[in-house]
C-alpha cells in the first residue's frame, strides 16, 4: 500500500474515533442542561403522573446510555430521530424527522457557506501572494490595514454597514436573504450575495496573512537564494518556489475557515434572516428540542472533521517527502 | 561553446567594499578587496568564519545578501560592471553565465521539485536550450559526475538521494548552462571524507573539460590546494595575501597565514594505560526497528583520551547516549569502574550521573540563551555538589579561571559570546559536575582552526591536571592525532578497529580504515591525483 493511502486511512480512522468521542460529548452536555423538556412543554401546573407518561412516551425515562446507544446507532443509518417540537400538552403530535428539519437548512447553510468561500478562498489567496510579492510595499500595508480592519468589527456591524451601502442607500441587493426551496439558482444567488459579501470579509484576513506569512517564511530559505542566483523572477520564486512548499499551513487555516462558514455564522443568518442551520440549533437549544440540538452539533462536528481531514490530506500530497518515500 | 579566448580575463574586482546591517547600524564586511581571475582559472578564497570570503564570492556574481549592500569599488564582469546593473539585469547572467554551488546541497534544492527539472531549469530558462536537449545534457553530466543511474536519478526528489549525491547533482545544476564561471561556496563541507574525495575529483574534472572559471570558497587548506590554481587568504574583509597554489603552500608570507598551516600539525604523545573506567560491552541498541549499533565494544583507561572516528550515521553519537543513558540498549551494557550502569538515565544514582558528562558540538543550542554564564554553571554546581551562596560563586569563578575566562564573564548571556567562549562555557558547565569521564561530542568541529586549537589544548590541559578520561567523538583525522590515545574506527554502526593511535595510524589497515585514512586531504596539491591513480579511477 502506498504510505499517503495509508496516511489518510489512518486519518480518516482517527476522525472516526474523534467523531464517537465528540458525539459522547455532545450527548452528555446535553444531558447536563438544567430543565426537562416535559415540564417545560406542560407547565408548572402539569401533575407528575402526566409528566411522567410525557416522558415515558418520549423515551426520557431510559437510562442515558441506553438513548445514547439508540441515538448513536440511528445516526449511523441517517435517522437523527424525531423532533420533541410540534408535541403539546393535548398530545396531538405534528414532530417531524430531525433530518427532515436539518435537511433544507443545511442545504441553505452549505450554499451560503461555498458562496463565501469561492469568493474569499481565491481572494484570499491571490492578496496573499500579491502581499508577499510586493511585501512592506504600500500595497502590502493597505490590503493588511483593510482585512485587518473588517475582521476586527463584530459582523453584524460588518452586516448592517453593508446592508446600508448595498440595500439601503443604493438598492443592489436586497436586505434581507429570505430564501426557501423554490427559489431558482440565480436567485438564490442574488438573495444570498449580502450575506455572502460579510462572512467573505470576516474570513479573508486569516487566510490572506497565513497565505502571506507560509510564503515569506519560505523566502529565507537556502533554496530560494538557489533560485535568485538561477535568474529566476520574483515571481517565478514565489509562484514556483515558494508556493509549493507552503500548501500544508495554507490549507490548515482554509479548512478551519471554512469549518467556520458553516458552523459560526448564527449572527449572519439573524441579521439577514437567512433559514440556515444556525439559527436552527438556537432555536432548538431554546425550546429544548434536544434531538435537533444533537443533530445540528453532530453535524457541525463531522463537518470539521472532515475539512481537517482533506487539509492534513492536502499537507501530505503536497509534500513530496510523504508523496515519494525514499 | 561560447567564445573563451585562453588567458583573457573574466573577472576584475577593484576596491569592492560591503557592508551588512545588524544591531541596528552598518558593519563593514568586505573593506576594499581586489580580485581578478582569468577564463579557465581556479581561484581558491580561504579564510576563517567571519572573513568575507562568502560575501566576496556571492559579490563576484553582482548578489548581495539580503540586509548588505555595496558602498564602493567595481566588479567587471566580461567588460560589464555589475555594481551598476539591475538585479532584473543581473539576472541575465545568473544561471546563464555565472552559476553557484551552494554549501549545503540538501537545504539549496527546492523540496518540491524533480531533481532533474531543478537541474535544468535556468538552462531551459536563459533559452539556451530545449527542455529534451537539456535533460539529455543533464543525463550526461550526472554520467560525468559519476553518480549512480544517471538516466534515471533526475526523477528523483532532493530527499531521495544522499547528501554527496545532492552535492553532485548540483554541481551539474552549476555546469549545465554551460556558464563562464563557477562560484564554489564551500561545496564539500558538509560531506564525509570518503564522500567528499569523489565529490572533489568530479568538480576538477568537470571544471577542466569545460574550460570554466571558477572561486573556490572554503576554510580548509588542504582542500583548496587540490582545487584552486591560486590561493588568496583573507581575514577580516581584507585581503592577507595571493599566490600561486604551490609557492602559497611552500612558502606562505604572512604571519596570519602561516598560523591557518601550522593548526593542523599539534600531535598528543599517546600514553598507555591498564586501568580501565569505563567500559562498553557488546551493545546492540535500536531506533525503533531501526539496528544502529551492533555488538560495540569500547574501552575507556583511566585518565586517556579515546577517539571515536567514523563517518556520519556511523552509529558514534549513539554510543554517546547509550553510555550517557539517553538510550538503553537492547543488549550488553556499560560498565563504570567495573560496576554495571542502571541501563537508562532514570535508574541511575545523582552520584552516577555525576561521573559522566556531556560537551556539544553546537554550543550554541547547548544553552539556554535566556540564562547568564553564572547560571549555566552554577546549576550543576549546586545540584550535584550541593553548593550555595558565596561558595557556589567561588566555584564559578574557579571554573572560569580552568577555561581561561575571567570573572567579567559572569554576567553575560551566550548571545556575547564568541563561538569559542561558548564552546569553554559548555566545557566549564561539564567540569562543574566534578566528573571523571566527558564524552565531546564534534566538541571543535563548528570552531574556527585556531579556535579548535586552542580549545584541544584546552582539554588537553584540564585532563592532565584533573585527570579526566574523554571520549572524543569526532569525524576529522587530524583532531583525532592532536587529541587521541587511543582510537576507535566505527562503520555503520560496528566497531572496525579499538587500539593505540601509533597502531590504527600505521598499515596495514583493515579495509574501511585504509579507505578513511587516505580520503583525508594532504596539503600536498598533487595529493589528488596521487590517489585517485593508486585508486584506479
Amino acid at each position: 500500500m502506498h504510505p499517503v493511502v495509508k496516511t489518510v486511512l489512518e486519518r480518516l480512522g482517527l476522525g472516526l474515533a474523534t467523531l464517537f468521542f465528540v458525539s459522547i460529548i455532545i450527548f452528555s452536555a446535553i444531558e447536563m442542561l438544567p430543565g426537562d423538556f416535559g415540564q417545560a412543554i406542560l407547565g408548572q401546573a402539569a401533575l407528575p403522573e402526566t409528566v411522567a407518561a410525557f416522558r415515558q412516551e418520549l423515551g426520557l425515562d431510559k437510562p442515558a446510555y441506553i438513548r445514547y446507544f439508540d441515538w448513536a446507532l440511528g445516526a449511523i443509518q441517517g435517522d437523527l430521530g424525531t423532533s420533541f417540537s410540534g408535541r403539546n400538552a393535548s398530545g396531538a403530535d405534528r414532530s417531524a424527522e430531525v433530518v427532515d428539519k436539518i435537511a433544507p437548512r443545511l442545504w441553505n447553510t452549505l450554499f451560503l457557506a461555498s458562496m463565501a468561500a469561492l469568493i474569499a478562498v481565491p481572494l484570499s489567496l491571490i492578496l496573499g501572494i500579491l502581499t508577499a510579492l510586493y511585501r512592506n510595499s504600500f500595497f502590502d500595508r493597505s490590503v493588511n490595514t483593510a482585512t485587518l480592519t473588517t475582521i476586527s468589527f463584530p459582523e453584524f456591524f460588518v452586516a448592517y454597514i453593508l446592508i446600508l451601502f448595498f440595500a439601503s442607500l443604493n438598492q443592489i441587493f436586497p436586505s434581507l436573504a429570505n430564501v426557501d426551496p423554490d427559489t431558482n439558482f440565480g436567485e438564490r444567488i442574488y438573495r444570498t450575495a449580502l450575506p455572502a459579501f460579510t462572512l467573505t470579509l470576516v474570513i479573508v484576513a486569516h487566510m490572506m496573512r497565513m497565505t502571506r506569512a507560509a510564503i515569506i517564511n519560505l523566502l529565507a530559505s537556502p533554496y530560494i537564494q538557489m533560485a535568485k542566483l538561477s535568474g529566476a523572477s520574483q515571481t517565478e520564486i514565489i509562484l514556483k518556489h515558494a508556493l509549493p512548499n507552503a500548501w500544508a499551513p495554507i490549507a490548515t487555516v482554509i479548512a478551519f475557515n471554512l469549518a467556520y462558514l458553516v458552523v459560526g455564522v448564527v449572527v449572519v443568518e439573524v441579521v439577514f434572516v437567512y433559514p440556515g442551520v444556525g439559527q436552527l440549533m438556537v432555536d432548538a437549544v431554546r425550546t429544548r428540542d434536544i434531538p435537533v440540538v444533537q443533530g445540528c452539533a453532530l453535524i457541525f462536528a463531522v463537518t470539521y472533521i472532515l475539512l481537517n481531514l482533506i487539509a492534513d490530506i492536502i499537507g501530505i500530497v503536497t509534500n513530496p517527502r510523504l508523496l515519494h518515500p525514499k | 561553446m561560447k567564445n573563451k579566448k585562453e588567458n583573457s580575463t573574466l573577472l576584475q574586482i577593484k576596491d569592492l567594499k560591503i557592508e551588512g546591517f545588524s544591531d541596528e547600524r552598518w558593519h563593514k564586511i568586505i573593506k576594499g578587496v581586489n580580485l581578478e581571475l582569468k577564463r579557465g582559472e581556479v581561484l581558491g578564497l580561504i579564510g576563517e568564519s567571519g572573513a568575507g570570503k562568502s560575501t566576496l564570492g556571492l559579490a563576484a556574481m553582482g548578489y548581495t545578501q539580503p540586509g548588505c549592500r555595496i558602498t564602493g569599488g567595481q566588479i567587471n564582469f566580461d567588460g560589464v560592471d555589475l555594481t551598476k546593473r539591475t538585479d532584473s539585469e543581473k539576472r541575465k547572467y545568473w544561471g546563464n553565465r555565472m552559476t553557484y554551488v551552494a554549501q549545503s546541497a540538501a537545504a539549496s534544492f527546492n523540496p518540491a521539485h524533480r531533481l532533474i527539472n531543478q537541474t535544468t531549469e535556468s538552462t531551459i530558462r536563459a533559452g539556451l536550450k530545449k527542455q529534451n536537449e537539456a535533460f539529455d545534457e543533464a543525463r550526461a553530466l550526472y554520467d560525468a559526475l559519476n553518480l549512480p543511474n544517471p538516466e534515471t536519478i533526475g526523477e528523483r526528489y532532493p530527499h531521495q538521494v544522499s547528501g554527496g549525491q545532492l552535492q553532485r547533482i548540483m554541481t551539474a545544476m552549476a555546469m549545465s548552462p554551460n556558464p563562464d564561471l563557477i562560484v564554489f561556496d564551500e561545496p564539500t563541507t558538509a560531506l564525509d571524507v570518503t564522500t567528499q574525495v569523489e565529490v572533489l575529483a568530479a568538480m576538477r574534472d568537470i571544471v577542466k573539460t569545460y574550460g570554466t572559471a571558477a572561486i573556490y570558497i572554503t576554510h580548509d587548506l588542504s582542500v583548496v590546494a587540490q582545487m584552486a590554481d591560486r590561493i588568496k587568504v583573507l581575514r577580516y574583509g581584507e585581503e592577507v595575501e595571493e599566490a600561486m597554489t604551490r609557492k602559497m603552500l611552500k612558502s606562505p608570507k604572512e604571519d596570519y597565514t602561516k598560523s591557518l598551516w601550522s593548526v593542523r600539525s599539534i600531535q598528543k604523545p599517546e600514553k598507555k594505560s591498564k586501568d580501565i573506567i569505563l567500559e562498553v560491552k557488546n551493545v546492540d541498541a535500536f531506533y525503533g526497528s531501526f539496528h544502529v549499533l551492533k555488538n560495540i565494544n569500547i574501552k575507556l583507561p583511566l585518565g586517556r583520551t579515546v577517539a571515536l572516528v567514523g563517518e556520519s550515521g556511523s552509529g558514534k553519537s549513539t554510543v554517546a547516549r547509550v553510555i550517557t543513558g539517553l538510550l538503553e540498549p537492547k543488549i550488553g551494557s556499560v560498565k563504570f569502574k567495573n560496576r554495571e550502569l542502571p541501563p537508562s538515565l532514570k535508574g541511575r544514582t545523582k552520584d552516577q550521573l555525576q561521573k559522566i558528562q556531556m560537551i556539544y558540538q553546537m554550543a550554541d543550542v547547548a544553552m539556554n540563551p535566556k540564562q547568564t554564564v553564572y547560571d549555566i554553571i552554577s546549576r550543576p554546581a549546586s545540584f550535584f555538589a550541593g553548593l550555595t551562596g558565596a561558595n557556589l560563586r567561588k566555584r564559578v569563578i574557579e571554573l572560569l579561571e580552568q577555561i581561561d575566562l575571567d570573572e567579567s564573564f559572569i554576567d553575560r548571556y551566550p548571545s556575547e559570546l564568541s563561538g569559542g567562549q561558548k564552546q569553554r562555557i559548555c566545557i566549564a558547565r561539564a567540569l562543574a559536575a566534578n566528573p571523571e569521564v566527558v564524552i565531546c561530542d564534534e566538541v571543535t568541529s563548528a570552531l574556527d582552526q585556531i579556535v579548535q586549537e586552542g580549545i584541544l589544548k584546552l582539554l588537553g590541559r584540564l585532563q592532565k591536571d584533573l585527570n579526566l578520561s574523554y571520549i572524543f567523538i569526532t569525524h576529522d583525522i587530524a583532531t583525532v592525532k592532536a587529541i587521541s590515545d587511543e582510537v576507535v574506527v566505527m562503520n555503520e554502526g560496528q566497531v572496525v578497529e579499538q587500539g593505540l593511535k601509533s597502531e590504527i595510524f600505521s598499515p596495514p589497515h583493515p579495509e574501511y580504515t585504509e579507505l578513511l585514512l587516505s580520503s583525508v586531504p594532504e596539503m600536498d596539491p598533487d595529493w589528488l591525483t596521487d590517489l585517485l591513480k593508486a585508486r584506479n579511477y
